[in-house]
């Protein structure tokens, strides 16, 4: 019997085999994991020198950064002020009590099968902003009352995203409607409408808000900055809201409006009790993520004056008592919004798939 | 018996429960409300702006500016007009927008094809990348660049010395600018006929290859006629082309082309962020053909990089065009941001300075809307056309 010629089978199993099939499978490939190796050796080491091993965390002022490392002193320092902005130290506990509330509202919502979850939600989209409403701001109920001015750092970028989303909901499905309605002339504005302000940058839409909107006022009548600034972010972002919705009710099959229709529901009732809930579940991801480019867009509200948390970075780092700690400060104020940002999109990919039926086309 | 009325020919349904009739009704209404609104506007404004003693119209346009502009690409100096102005800051917005969508596509595509690399290690980076870079908000990475990384660069007497011709310090890139002498004109006409003869010669080969099913190398060929007729041109007309080197001139460089730090950080800023948006979008447009596809390429006996070229990228651009649009117009929008580093862009120069100069906001930032708004339809409009060209046609 003639030995047989076949060569035995290369192992398929164990790590040398995963790293011949996924690191060496061909020479170029052997070259790209042998370079790209290389780059991160030799540049991963010294950043986590820089972030942990030399870095700084203990002392109380700029001159005890002596290592090459990172002053994270600098950062551990002006905390209250990247969180508060100028907000009174003695009445910091309302802002405290805010973000608590906002936990206990959403953090659940990443957490399947926490109980009542979607309460806590519906908490969070109701309940939280009138709370908020009387605490931040103050002056009623015996609160002492603290002006807009003296709001800044990461509660103010939260309650601009917040705001901002929680408001352009409305304008936004409002807007989607009128722009699939049968009317030509309504259809008409809300077109001009949607896509004049989605063509022209945030930017030019907060100049507007804090230099035209007091133009555009009776005399007498005139708003704060932070609101003006909430105004214009409002606007813009329902535009893309109404975008995000009108995605959804199109994607509602025409037999559900025809039902609709033939069970005897007005326009109304048609749109509230049939399409817009499962128009508005289908668009659940996509609402995320608009918020998620909203909240990182509210740093744009630092060129206009107002100090959201990569303002208050800003204008310490060049605070001539600290040195060279520019890169800390945006190494922050980055994680603060990587966290979020991270987080929330990673929610949003599980609820689509979550919510995916299986029933799209 | 009680006989029951049925109306045997109903007079349709009363005017208010006709639908066409409130459909008029409500658009009536949604008129009035608009035009109402619209002219308490203008009126509040006229009254605003007459009790402020701000002059209206455009007459300010033709007044000098009186302000220096650090970067213009077309002339200028402070005694042109607020009009001059406006161009400045339109062109370094088309400039840095140009180059930002340039870079952030190329940068884009091969980090979206990195991300579907079978090379694990290039697929891991590529995704950190990824993640990394659009969960931080731009301008903070605009911030980062400039005022972290590029404002840390020496000096420009210990700048960074590439060759003697190439110079980078804290002030900006110094790059060696090409002077065309006379007898360029060959060359540019060398140019022009190279890429006509090119587009013959692919015009050609396909015919050709229609008829008799041979294929012809029209990528080399094309690349060496691109070279060389160009080449040939220039040394025969005695290599009409200078340099301008840039030199240490007292406590800065002169003469060359300089790139400002705002301009580079900028760019950078924004490629790199657009970038990391394009290459999601080509990864799922690449993951959106079958696989059926690759498969019935590789059983034609097509080897790999024409299965690419001619099967998976012509239907995966179908999927990719529509959102790349929308990021090219976020890619302009963004470039406004330009205003928080000084970068002389038109919101910067035409909507900061000039209002502030001029207190003439409502036709400013009428202007500044109005051209952001034709850029998106303008942008919109080519690539509508290009999609058109590359959608399915179905017969």
């Amino acid at each position: 019997m003639a030995e047989s010629t076949m060569k035995p089978p290369r192992k398929t199993l164990g790590p040398i085999a995963w790293m011949r099939q996924h690191l060496f499978s061909t020479w170029y490939n052997s070259l790209l994991t042998l370079l790209v190796g290389y780059l991160i050796v030799t540049s991963v080491g010294p950043l986590l020198n820089w972030v942990f091993l030399d870095a700084n965390f203990k002392g109380s002022e700029p001159g005890d950064c002596t290592g090459a490392g990172a002053c994270w002193l600098f950062v551990s320092q002006r905390l209250n002020f990247f969180i508060y902005g100028f907000y009174p130290d003695e009445l910091q506990w309302r802002v405290d009590v805010m973000f608590l509330l906002l936990a206990v509202a959403f953090v659940p919502q990443f957490i399947e099968r926490f109980p009542g979850r979607k309460w806590l939600g519906l908490f969070g989209i109701t309940g939280l902003p009138i709370i908020g409403y009387f605490l931040v701001p103050g002056g009623l109920l015996g609160l002492e009352p603290v002006e807009t001015t003296k709001w800044g750092g990461l509660m103010l970028t939260l309650i601009l995203a917040y705001i901002g989303i929680l408001a352009s909901l409305p304008i936004g499905i409002l807007l989607a409607l009128g722009r699939r309605s049968d009317m030509p002339i309504i259809r008409g504005l809300c077109v001009v409408f949607i896509e004049v302000w989605r063509a022209v940058p945030l930017i030019t839409v907060l100049f507007m808000a804090s230099v035209m909107l007091p133009l555009f006022l009776p005399e007498g009548m005139n708003f704060e900055k932070l609101l003006r600034a909430l105004i214009g972010i409002t606007l813009w972002q329902s535009a893309y809201m109404a975008e995000v919705i009108r995605g959804g009710l199109q994607a509602i099959p025409r037999g559900q409006y025809e039902a609709a229709s033939a069970l005897g529901l007005g326009y109304w009732k048609k749109m509230g009790l049939i399409i817009l809930p499962q128009a508005l579940k289908l668009v659940i991801p996509g609402i995320v993520n608009t918020f998620i480019s909203l909240f990182k867009d509210t740093t744009l509200v630092l060129i206009i004056g107002l100090f959201d948390v990569l303002g208050t970075v800003q204008s310490t780092v060049t605070d001539p008592a600290w040195q060279n700690v520019a890169v800390e400060g945006y190494v922050f104020v980055a994680f603060c919004f990587w966290i979020f940002c991270f987080g929330i999109s990673r929610y949003s990919q599980n609820l689509e798939r979550k919510l995916d039926t299986g029933h799209k086309t | 018996m009680k006989k029951q009325t049925i109306e045997s020919s109903p007079a349709g349904p009363r005017p208010w429960y006709d639908p066409r009739v409130r459909s008029i009704f409500f658009q009536i209404v949604a008129i009035a409300l608009v035009a109402w609104g619209g002219w308490t506007l203008v009126d509040n404004t006229l009254s605003n702006m007459e009790s402020r003693g701000i002059s209206t119209g455009f007459g300010f346009l033709d007044e000098s500016a009186g302000f220096a502009i650090i970067m213009h690409l077309v002339p200028y100096d402070a005694t042109m007009s607020y009009g001059r102005t406006f161009w400045v800051g339109l062109t370094n917005t088309l400039l840095v927008s140009a180059m930002g969508i340039v870079a952030a596509t190329i940068l884009g595509f091969i980090i979206g094809v990195a991300r579907l690399s079978n090379n694990w290690l290039v697929a891991k980076i590529s995704l950190v990348y990824i993640e990394v870079i659009r969960n931080i908000p731009l301008l903070l990475q605009i911030f980062f660049w400039y005022f972290a990384v590029l404002s840390n660069l020496p000096s420009p007497r210990q700048s960074v010395d590439v060759g003697g011709a190439v110079f980078l310090n804290n002030r900006g890139l110094y790059l060696p600018e090409p002077l065309t002498q006379d007898g360029f004109g060959l060359v540019w006409a060398a140019i022009i006929i190279a890429i006509a003869a090119v587009a013959g010669l692919k015009i050609w080969a396909r015919k050709r290859q229609l008829a008799t099913g041979e294929i012809f190398p029209t990528f080399k060929v094309g690349v060496a006629i691109l070279v060389l007729l160009p080449v040939v041109a220039y040394a025969s007309a005695g290599q009409p082309l200078e340099w301008d080197i840039p030199a240490l001139k007292g406590f800065n460089f002169g003469g060359g082309i300089t790139l400002i730090p705002e301009l580079a950080a900028l760019w950078i800023a924004l490629s790199l962020y657009t970038a990391s948006f394009i290459a999601e979008i080509v990864r799922s447009g690449i993951l959106s053909v079958s696989k059926g596809q690759t498969e019935a390429a590789k059983a034609l006996g097509l080897p790999n990089g024409l299965s690419l070229r001619l099967v998976v990228i012509p239907q995966a651009m179908r999927v990719i065009i529509p959102p790349l649009t929308s990021q090219y117009l976020n890619l302009v929008k963004n470039s406004s941001l330009a205003t928080a580093i000084g970068y002389p862009d038109l919101v910067a120069v035409f909507m900061g300075t000039t209002l502030n100069q001029t207190g003439q906001a409502v036709e400013v930032v009428a202007i500044t809307m109005a051209v952001y708004l034709t850029i998106s339809l303008l942008i919109s409009l080519f690539m509508n056309i290009y999609n058109r060209a590359v959608a399915i046609k179905e017969r």
